[in-house]
């Protein structure tokens, strides 16, 4: 494959975010079908990077051909790969639900695009400052799709958003430069090298910056002192956003993963004393915290924000448990975003048609479509509580198993189960009074056609994903194998030789 | 002493922005994000070490080291960060101020019904 295809993620859908800002003007009915169209050019590029990673390649771009680590890098290995796959799909889903007009707000499919080559280029980059870029690239077209129309107190929630991930981005700044002060270079696969040459008072420093990417990471994946923004931020989103962002957080979390693995060494890093169980602590609490918040929520939106905070923290503390661990992990993050896509758009559904009640718990007018959203809302629930058949229950084996011999196994064991069971309970409590505590008349339209669409397309991927467990946990555990190896990706961004100069022309 | 002065400047700048930003009023935190966003500024360009008088691009004749220039490196990110942090500052500044005229207030603590707004001049 030509590495060429690498830039194309980002640089397509920023393209597109151009021409949809003209096209928004002159012809306001191509905008759907045109991000349509670029949305699935990149979810076909995106399943291709998975075949290619499959082979254990690495692939490797080099910007304006300046030899790594001088320039800046694109880099696809199998993580990176896996997460522009999923992006790309609920990308896919969050434009079906998006297609109908009432449902996004002005320049949307713009800010769609911007957010798509954000997401990307994080995924992507190799090195530490463009992180930081695309970071803030995903997050202000999120800023825009979030707070587009809202008022009062969605503003609000929009505003703490907003303002903890600025100085999220403060913090990152300060980190990244850290980083560059002790070791002169910004590049994941040089840092890798460079870290632990260090000496003592260096890797001290290196540490410090290490701790400060872990809050801001940790404000992005919702860890617990720092998540507390996003059920009320979620609540707020219109429909598809909420679908989009529920790879946000999963952002978060491949930034933990990927700088404490490839560019801190993993376990034996220059973290290895203290980063597994820091992490191990807070994703154990984050957990709890989620829990119980999921069993407090008054809204089922609310409800499914709290299982995206579980989520997170489970992913989190399995990722230090072990490469089998990761491995699980990996698997059941793919799962989660799925399920927290479907069950966002499946909450807004039942929202809309319960009219004044919205999503709130309590007696209200039943939904028009019971069957078709009550199997919906099964599914969700079956899937967010990790209870089999669905996949969910597959990650969870993963990790559990896995766990099995490491000194705090028994931690992640109960909370793991616990929050499961609490999760449980949450679901059943919800549809009880959701579905079942009516009175009145449905009043309610039926689905409209594109959410109808986008449930469908997530539901297909999430039995695609548990049909093809075997073939996917095999990949997951091979990319935690890649992950626990950085010399590998070292090795390949290092030693990636720029492209020679065509005949004829002076170098 | 330089780098005395320096940090001391760096610290000014952050303690004052953090105690802006962990005031319950949108107007403060805003000020505070920019007093933060300085103090990172500065101290991004202070990791590329504080040089006086060199050059940032290679002259002919001088050891290409960086005893002899100043760290460029530093300086494009710094540009970069400006760059992104007013920006950001600008659509704060445009959601606060759509705050003001929707809520009525300029108080952005999370519990708003408890809290009582004080009125603002229109």
């Amino acid at each position: 494959m030509t590495d060429h295809w690498l830039v194309v993620p980002v640089v397509l859908p920023l393209l597109a975010a151009a021409v949809l800002l003209l096209v928004e003007r002159v012809r306001p009915a191509w905008q759907a079908p045109l991000s349509l169209l670029v949305t699935v050019a990149v979810a076909f590029i995106a399943f291709r990077f998975v075949a290619a990673a499959a082979t254990d390649q690495i692939g490797v771009y080099l910007l304006g051909n300046w030899r790594a680590p001088f320039g800046i890098v694109l880099v696809l290995d199998r993580l990176s790969a896996m997460m522009v796959a999923l992006t790309a799909v609920i990308a896919l889903a969050s434009l079906a639900a998006a297609w109908r007009l009432s449902a996004r707000g002005p320049h949307f499919h713009a800010f769609f695009q911007m957010q798509l080559a954000g997401l990307n280029g994080a995924f992507l980059t190799g090195d530490v400052f463009n992180l930081f870029v695309f970071f803030e690239v995903l997050l202000i077209a999120s800023y825009a799709m979030l707070l587009h129309n809202a008022g009062g107190r969605a503003l609000r929630s929009g505003l703490h958003y907003v303002v903890i991930n600025l100085i999220g981005a403060s913090l990152f700044l300060v980190a990244a430069s850290l980083l560059y002060g002790v070791a002169g270079t910004l590049n994941f696969a040089d840092l890798a090298i460079k870290l632990p040459m260090l000496p003592e008072w260096d890797a001290g420093l290196a540490r410090a910056a290490a701790l400060l990417l872990l809050v801001v990471f940790g404000v992005k994946a919702a860890l617990l002192p720092l998540g507390f923004w996003l059920p009320e931020t979620y609540g707020s989103a219109p429909a598809p956003v909420a679908a989009l962002f529920a790879i946000m957080t999963k952002v978060g979390i491949y930034a933990i993963v990927r700088v404490s693995f490839t560019v801190f060494g993993g376990s034996d890093g220059l973290l290895a004393e203290w980063g597994p169980p820091t992490l191990f602590a807070l994703g154990i609490a984050t957990i709890v915290f989620g829990a119980l918040g999921a069993l407090a929520a008054k809204r089922l939106i609310a409800l499914i924000a709290y299982i995206v905070v579980i989520s997170s923290g489970m992913l989190v503390a399995a990722s230090t448990l072990g490469p089998a661990a990761l491995g699980g992990a990996l698997y059941y993050l793919v799962h989660t975003t799925l399920t927290v896509a479907a069950l966002f758009l499946v909450a807004h559904a039942i929202a809309e048609q319960r009219g004044q009640r919205a999503d709130r718990f309590g007696s209200g007018p039943p939904v028009s479509q019971p069957a078709l959203l009550g199997l919906l809302f099964l599914m969700g629930g079956v899937g967010a509580a990790g209870l089999p058949p669905l996949s969910g229950f597959i990650g969870k084996v993963l990790m559990l198993q896995a766990s099995g011999h490491a000194p705090f196994a028994a931690w992640f064991w109960v909370s793991v189960l616990g929050s499961g069971l609490l999760a449980t309970f949450a679901f059943a409590r919800a549809g009880g009074s959701l579905f079942w505590k009516t009175h009145g008349v449905a009043i309610g339209s039926p689905m409209h056609a594109g959410d109808r669409a986008a449930l469908a397309m997530l539901t297909a991927a999430g039995l695609f994903w548990l049909v093809g467990a075997g073939n996917a946990t095999q990949y997951t555990a091979a990319t935690a194998q890649q992950l626990a190896q950085p010399r590998l990706y070292s090795d390949a961004v290092l030693q990636h030789a720029p492209v020679p100069p065509a005949a004829g022309i002076p170098p | 002493m330089t780098a005395g002065f320096f940090s001391v400047a760096i610290g000014v700048f952050t303690a004052c922005g953090v105690w802006l930003i962990l005031r319950a009023r949108t107007f403060d935190v805003v000020l505070g994000l920019t007093l933060f966003s300085y103090a990172v500024n500065l101290f991004i360009f202070a990791m590329g070490r504080l040089t006086f008088g060199a050059p940032a691009i290679i002259v002919e004749g001088v050891p290409p080291t960086l005893a002899h220039y100043a760290d460029p490196l530093p300086q494009a990110l710094v540009l970069t960060a400006i760059v992104i942090a007013f920006a950001m500052t600008a659509l704060v500044l445009t959601l606060a101020l759509k705050g003001r005229f929707v809520n009525h207030g300029d108080a952005c603590d999370a519990d708003e019904e408890e809290t009582v707004v004080e009125a603002l001049p229109r």
